[in-house]
C-alpha cells in the first residue's frame, strides 16, 4: 500500500530528525553573515557544506557531526527519526542557491549574490524556525514542471 | 561594506510566509475541489470506502508524509466504512495535475461517489479528520 515510503530498491536511512533543524539554524546564521558582510568566501564555505550534505548526506556535514557529538548526547528525550532524503533534498536546493550566488559575485556587482544568498537564507530560516519542509513544497512542483 | 537591510527584509518576509504556511498546514479546506471531478477504483487502484475515503498523496522528499500515513491508516482501523488510500504522487503525475496537487502530503476527503468534499495539505490533526469525516454522509 505505501510503496512510496517502502520502495525496496531504495536503501532506507533514518536519522535523528532534530539534527537537520539544528544544522539549519547554524546555516541561517552563516548565510546571514554572508549577506550582511557581502563576503563571497562565507558563501563558498557554506556551499562546500551544502555539497557534503547533498552528496554524502546531512548527517556528515560539520554541523551534523557537531549535533551528533556535542548536542545529541545532552538531549534526554527519545530521538524522533526521519528519512534522510527530505533534508538531503533541501541541501541540494541550498547548494544550487550557493552556486548561483558565487557565480553572481564573480560576474556582477552583487545583485545576484544578494538575491541568491537571500533565498538560501530564507529556506534555512524557515526550516529552523517553522520546521518548514522544502521537499514537500517544492519537489512535486519541480517534477510537474519538468515533465510538462 | 556592511548592510543590514537585505537581512531585515529576508527575515521579515520569511517570517510572514512562515506564519501563513504554519497556519494552513493540516487545515481541511473545501474550496479546492476540481468541479465535476470524480475519483474511482479504476484510477486509484483500490475500491473506495462505503461512506468515505481519504486519498493521501505522498512523495519521497517529504518528512510529514510518514506521520500523516501512520495517523490516517491507524484511524481507519476502527472505521468500517472509511478507507485510506496512499498514492505516490510522482508516479501518478497525470492525476496530480488533474486534481491540481502542489505539495505533499495532500489528503483528499472523498465521499462514496468519489467526489472531493475537502482536502488538507500537510498533516491534519486527528480532531480535524474526525470532523471532516463526520460531515460526509
Amino acid at each position: 500500500m505505501s510503496e512510496i515510503l517502502e520502495k525496496p530498491e531504495v536503501q532506507k536511512i533514518y536519522i535523528d530528525a532534530r539534527g537537520p533543524r539544528f544544522s539549519a539554524s547554524i546555516t541561517a546564521i552563516v548565510l546571514a553573515t554572508a549577506l550582511v558582510t557581502h563576503n563571497v568566501w562565507v558563501l563558498v564555505a557554506q556551499g562546500l557544506i551544502f555539497l557534503v550534505g547533498a552528496t554524502a548526506g546531512p548527517q556528515f556535514t560539520p554541523y551534523g557531526l557537531l549535533f551528533k557529538n556535542l548536542i545529541k548526547p545532552r538531549l534526554k528525550k527519545e530521538a524522533p527519526t526521519e528519512d534522510v532524503r527530505p533534508p538531503k533534498f533541501a541541501q541540494s536546493v541550498g547548494l544550487i542557491f550557493a552556486l548561483v550566488g558565487i557565480f553572481g559575485a564573480v560576474v556582477d556587482r552583487g545583485l545576484i549574490f544578494t538575491v541568491a544568498t537571500a533565498f538560501a537564507l530564507a529556506a534555512a530560516f524557515l526550516n529552523a524556525a517553522f520546521n518548514y519542509c522544502l521537499g514537500c513544497e517544492m519537489y512535486l512542483l519541480l517534477v510537474r514542471f519538468r515533465s510538462k | 561594506m556592511k548592510t543590514y537591510l537585505p537581512l531585515l527584509i529576508v527575515l521579515a518576509l520569511a517570517s510572514a510566509y512562515g506564519f501563513w504556511w504554519k497556519r494552513k498546514q493540516g487545515a481541511i479546506r473545501s474550496n479546492k475541489a476540481i468541479p465535476g471531478h470524480r475519483l474511482d477504483a479504476g484510477v486509484l487502484g483500490e475500491a473506495l470506502g462505503s461512506r468515505a475515503t481519504m486519498v493521501q498523496f505522498s512523495s519521497a522528499f517529504c518528512t510529514p508524509c510518514r506521520a500523516t500515513h501512520s495517523l490516517l491508516s491507524q484511524m481507519v482501523i476502527s472505521m468500517a466504512d472509511v478507507k485510506h488510500i496512499h498514492i505516490d504522487a510522482e508516479s501518478h503525475l497525470e492525476l496530480v495535475r488533474e486534481l491540481d496537487i502542489r505539495s505533499t502530503p495532500t489528503t483528499l476527503f472523498i465521499n462514496k461517489d468519489g467526489v472531493e468534499v475537502g482536502r488538507a495539505a500537510g498533516t491534519p490533526k486527528r480532531e480535524q479528520v474526525l470532523v471532516a469525516l463526520a460531515a460526509i454522509s
